[in-house]
């Protein structure tokens, strides 16, 4: 009896740890259900259960949302601050949006359904404690958690050449990026004597000198890791390929969650645990922005293939988040997270538009493959419109609220050169963005436009999954988002107080 | 009696949108009754205006309280006329449209729409980031207007034509942030409101690159020599009803943005360049003048026309003298009230010359056709500023303005007066008179064009009579904006040595 009233259990706060809890059962469940025979249940329970297991996990979010710096949980491990919320919010909408663009993948089919969702769930739990870390051991066991389960997903389409050499090329680039993230972390460490970010930043000044080499570099190989995970230039190289190659939904969900975790872990990181040392990384993290803004944006004139053009988008994107990492200031740190949102759902509008036209047209994800769209089906062509135009800055669209909040932070954080980079990128992004829209709606070959466009029944000889109607679900997520775009455009206020909110959660910046 | 600026605003938007649902066959009736109803709401707007209240109309509420950004709107003189001349002129542009049967109506109107919403929103907004919403909004409807409804090379021309003036945009939206966020005083909270920013004091070395930023933005979208390069290619692609709101409405943005932004809010900015910019002003008027001569298309005679009026028009602002700036307002509206016209009748005479843009296939066309060309007289003096019309009034305060602070820019820029005379009466005659051309059907105006024309050449004709109803209105809010700018640059070769910034 003494003997056990002196074992010390450690607390574990169940509330707090409540979303990823709910996570990790669901995707054992999910595993579970897999396993049970027919079609019904791969089809429809399994996905059904993954998409609950995310709901629930965002109500838990919700439930515990508590601003302020909170107490970290199990032995100061995990922060479930605002920060981690909000990102949880954003992941787990990705994925929701992730699920229903499955559906009809034929990459579910391959992979057996309960694995395909498990996975996800998998890496999504990943991301939480990912952008959770506290500590330079669980920022690893994150990045880890999130990243395997993604390289088995972007080979999921086992019958695919691309797919499989997708994930392989992954799976070797995001080794390398784990492992140059883990021996950075080991030199923090060992500059620092401490695992857990605030005692680091406690330490950097103190124990430690601001501009010690050791330390230095330990940050400089972090950051080169995480900029794999996040594609920033020059570390983006895998970015087009894997993109290419992998299931169009897990490419979505790749090009969104990642970089959302991604620049999680920077923004803890970099504002919470070095900020003392702004001075020393700013200045290089706003030359590795230039350099992204610049080296994303041209690479993605060339492209044709839809898919690589979002990646190059993608990277120039990732060039402007950076600036609001790059400024360390509690407005730098709104930007950021309130850019994160609208980038979601802009790109979640825009690969849904890609996943529906890529499964009528031979022509793949080729850009020809949406001309004409104006014409053909405009509940599909307005969606990647919009999305188009706000991933170019349009006013009245997200895109243009997200810029102005970063060049806002960019400006205030004496980086008025950044600021004008963001702009002079998106200049060169609309020659993109802009041939995208044209060949929607001016493409010289579009079909005569009187009249609406007769719909065949499958009967007649029309495909059935031309009409939009086939797929409903690919369409609402192109259409739920695009209205969201356009609704954060021009009411971004409560996204603003959340962001607001977002900024209370790391203190001392 | 007073007039909602938001509905005057979102009016058009929503007739779009609802145009957007209609039956193809009733979407262009919705959009005209719209541009009627806005233009009767705008006629409403100058009844009621007060001369002496200064600012009016006001609708100002938190937008972005986080960024401290407001949706506000209201009138003054200096905006009053440019939202009565885009209402006038958005209706025979949607009338002339609602007869051209567009294919796909529904997207045509809806655009039309948003156009119009977005050019007022322009010219009302009294925030300086609600301002770059709606001067970067109007884009979009214009790149669809053109690249979808087009003629010939539409896609490359309507993607020349908003990579231009995004390129000019979105550097304003950098200058814009900056100058809100650095005129900001210690502690205190970001405004991006016009009159605050006006009180506030932003230090002349960034003062010196924010102007930069809205220059380029603003000389773009007029546009001015150098930067005129995507003009050519998008005049001659557009179908005219909306080559007629390119020309004539959204190029007065640029020029308003100069008096409402740039001269109040960076005065030292303004002095310290205002000679370089009538530099640019000036060149512009003779390079665009002396293209307007060697045109041979007609859409290009009055395209480079244009470049050489807007050239006047900068010029007047930045004589940085209530005089100039007072006539740059008044050439404003002459420029966009005589421009409609003439796109429209150089329509008719394309379509009288067989199709053929050239005026050199052109010619006699007046020998059946004396409307026509009684109606194009009209127009024609006007833009030369024939003693008696608008235009006088306009390009001689514009002259007595720069004549006050920089004599010998002033000598060159009445060249550029007589050079107008030269090629409006060089497009006139090879039009209407000379041998007549191959292919040439001599016959008087339709009535659609005539109800479309009719009405503007009155307008002309009765600003030219009585040009006070103008000039007094729009007084005391324009002289206002240049007078510090005008009172820097003051004593121009002493004062300015030996403090040379404040």
């Amino acid at each position: 009896m003494s003997l056990i009233a002196q074992v010390q259990a450690p607390t574990v706060d169940f509330r707090g740890l409540s979303p990823l809890i709910a996570l990790v059962v669901g995707a054992n469940v999910v595993l579970l259900a897999g396993l049970l025979r027919g079609a019904g249940v791969q089809r429809v329970l399994v996905p059904l259960l993954a998409a609950v297991t995310l709901i629930v996990a965002g109500a838990l979010s919700v439930a515990i949302w508590e601003t302020g710096d909170v107490e970290p949980l199990v032995q100061s491990a995990l922060a479930m601050d605002t920060l981690t919320l909000s990102m949880s919010l954003l992941f787990y909408l990705a994925g929701l949006a992730t699920i229903a663009l499955s559906l009809r993948s034929s990459a579910v089919g391959e992979a057996g359904a309960g694995e395909y969702y498990t996975l996800l769930l998998a890496s999504i739990s990943g991301m939480v404690v990912l952008a959770a870390a506290e500590n330079l051991i669980t920022l690893f066991v994150g990045l880890e958690l999130l990243s395997i389960p993604l390289y088995v997903l972007c080979g999921s389409a086992v019958r695919e050449r691309a797919s499989l050499e997708s994930g392989l090329k992954y799976l070797v680039i995001g080794s390398v990026g784990s492992a140059t993230v883990l021996y950075g972390l080991a030199l923090i460490y060992g500059a620092t004597g401490q695992t857990d970010l605030g005692r680091i930043a406690a330490a950097i000044g103190e124990q430690v000198e601001v501009g010690d080499p050791l330390l230095l570099t330990g940050i400089a190989l972090t950051a080169s890791g995480l900029a794999f995970k996040a594609s920033v230039a020059p570390f983006h190289q895998w970015t087009p390929d894997v993109y290419q190659g992998a299931p169009t939904p897990i490419t979505a969900f790749m090009a969104v969650a990642t970089k959302t975790a991604a620049f999680a872990v920077f923004l803890r990181l970099f504002d919470a645990a070095l900020s003392t040392n702004q001075v020393e990384w700013g200045p290089a993290l706003a030359a590795l922005a230039l350099a992204t803004i610049l080296i994303g944006n041209v690479g993605a004139i060339g492209q044709r293939s839809l898919k690589r053009l979002l990646a190059w988008s993608g990277v120039a994107q990732a060039g402007y988040l950076l600036a609001g990492v790059v400024v360390g200031t509690r407005l730098g740190l709104q930007a950021t997270a309130f850019y994160l949102a609208t980038y979601l759902v802009m790109n979640m509008a825009a690969f849904a538009v890609v996943i529906a036209s890529e499964r009528v047209s031979e022509r793949g994800d080729d850009i020809s493959s949406v001309e004409g769209l104006g014409a053909r089906s405009p509940v599909l062509a307005w969606p990647l419109t919009i999305a188009m135009l706000g991933l170019a800055g349009f006013p009245a669209t997200a895109g243009f609220m997200g810029k102005f909040y970063l060049i806002d932070a960019a400006v205030d954080g004496q980086y008025a050169w950044l600021g004008v980079t963001i702009v002079v990128g998106s200049m060169i992004s609309l020659v993109y963005y802009l041939r995208v829209v044209a060949a929607m709606w001016m493409a010289p070959d579009a079909p005569p436009l009187a009249g609406p466009v007769r719909r065949m029944s499958p009967a007649s000889g029309g495909s059935p999954e031309a009409d939009p109607r086939a797929q409903p679900e690919t369409v609402a997520v192109a259409l739920v988002c695009a209205a969201l775009t356009i609704a954060i455009g021009i009411f971004p206020s409560p996204l603003f107080d959340l962001a607001v909110q977002v900024g209370t959660s790391i203190s001392g910046i | 009696m007073s007039v909602n600026l938001s509905i005057l605003v979102f009016l058009p938007l929503l007739a779009g949108l609802l145009c957007a649902v209609v039956p193809g066959s009733a979407a262009r009736w919705i959009g005209l009754a719209a541009s009627v109803l806005v233009l009767a709401l705008s006629v409403m707007l100058v009844a009621a205006f007060d001369p002496d209240a200064g600012l009016q109309f006001v609708t100002d509420v938190a937008w972005i309280p986080e960024l401290g950004v407001r949706y506000s709107l209201g009138v003054d003189g200096l905006n009053l006329f440019l939202v009565l001349m885009t209402a006038l002129l958005w209706v025979p542009a949607t009338f002339v449209s609602a007869h051209a049967g567009y294919t796909r109506p529904r997207l045509f109107y809806f655009q039309l729409g948003l156009a119009e919403t977005a050019v007022l929103g322009a010219f009302l907004a009294q925030d300086l980031a609600l301002f770059v919403v709606f001067f970067d909004l109007m884009l979009v409807p214009f790149y669809f207007l053109i690249g979808a409804w087009g003629g010939a090379d539409r896609v490359q021309a309507t993607t020349r034509f908003v990579i231009y003036t995004l390129v000019g945009s979105l550097l304003m939206l950098a200058g814009a942030v900056a100058l809100g966020v650095l005129s900001t005083p210690d502690g205190g909270q970001i405004s991006f409101d016009l009159a605050e920013l006006a009180r506030r004091d932003l230090p002349a070395g960034s003062q010196a690159w924010i102007f930069w930023m809205f220059a380029l933005a603003f000389f773009v979208k007029a546009p001015l020599f150098p930067l005129h390069g995507w003009m050519p290619d998008a005049y001659r692609s557009s179908p005219v009803p909306v080559l007629v709101l390119l020309s004539a409405v959204l190029s007065k943005v640029g020029a308003y943005g100069f008096l409402r932004i740039v001269l109040p809010l960076l005065p030292d900015a303004s002095a310290r360049f205002a000679e370089l910019v009538i530099l640019i002003a000036v060149v512009s008027i003779l390079y665009g003048s002396v293209l307007a001569f060697s045109q041979d298309e007609v859409r290009l005679v009055v395209g480079y026309s244009s470049i050489a009026q807007l050239g006047f028009i900068t010029l007047g602002i930045f004589s940085l003298d209530p005089k100039g700036a007072q006539g740059a307002v008044m050439q404003m509206v002459n420029h966009g009230l005589v421009v409609v016209p003439l796109f429209l009748l150089a329509a008719v005479l394309v379509h009288r010359a067989g199709g053929s843009e050239s005026l050199a296939r052109m010619g006699g066309i007046a020998f059946r056709a004396p409307v026509l060309a009684a109606l194009l007289l009209v127009v024609s003096l006007a833009t030369l500023a024939m003693p008696g019309s608008p235009n006088f009034v306009g390009e001689l305060l514009i002259l007595f303005g720069v004549f006050e602070t920089h004599i010998v820019y002033g000598l060159v820029a009445s060249a550029g007066v007589v050079l107008a005379a030269v090629y409006m009466i060089r497009f006139f005659q090879r039009a209407m008179h000379n041998r007549v051309g191959p292919s040439v059907e001599s016959r008087d105006i339709g009535r659609v064009d005539f109800a479309a024309v009719a009405p503007l050449v009155l307008v002309i004709v009765a600003l030219g009579v009585y040009p006070q109803f103008l000039l007094g209105r729009t007084e005391a809010a324009t002289v206002a904006k240049v007078q510090e700018a005008g009172r820097l640059a003051e004593p121009p070769a002493a004062a300015t040595a030996k403090e040379p910034v404040r």
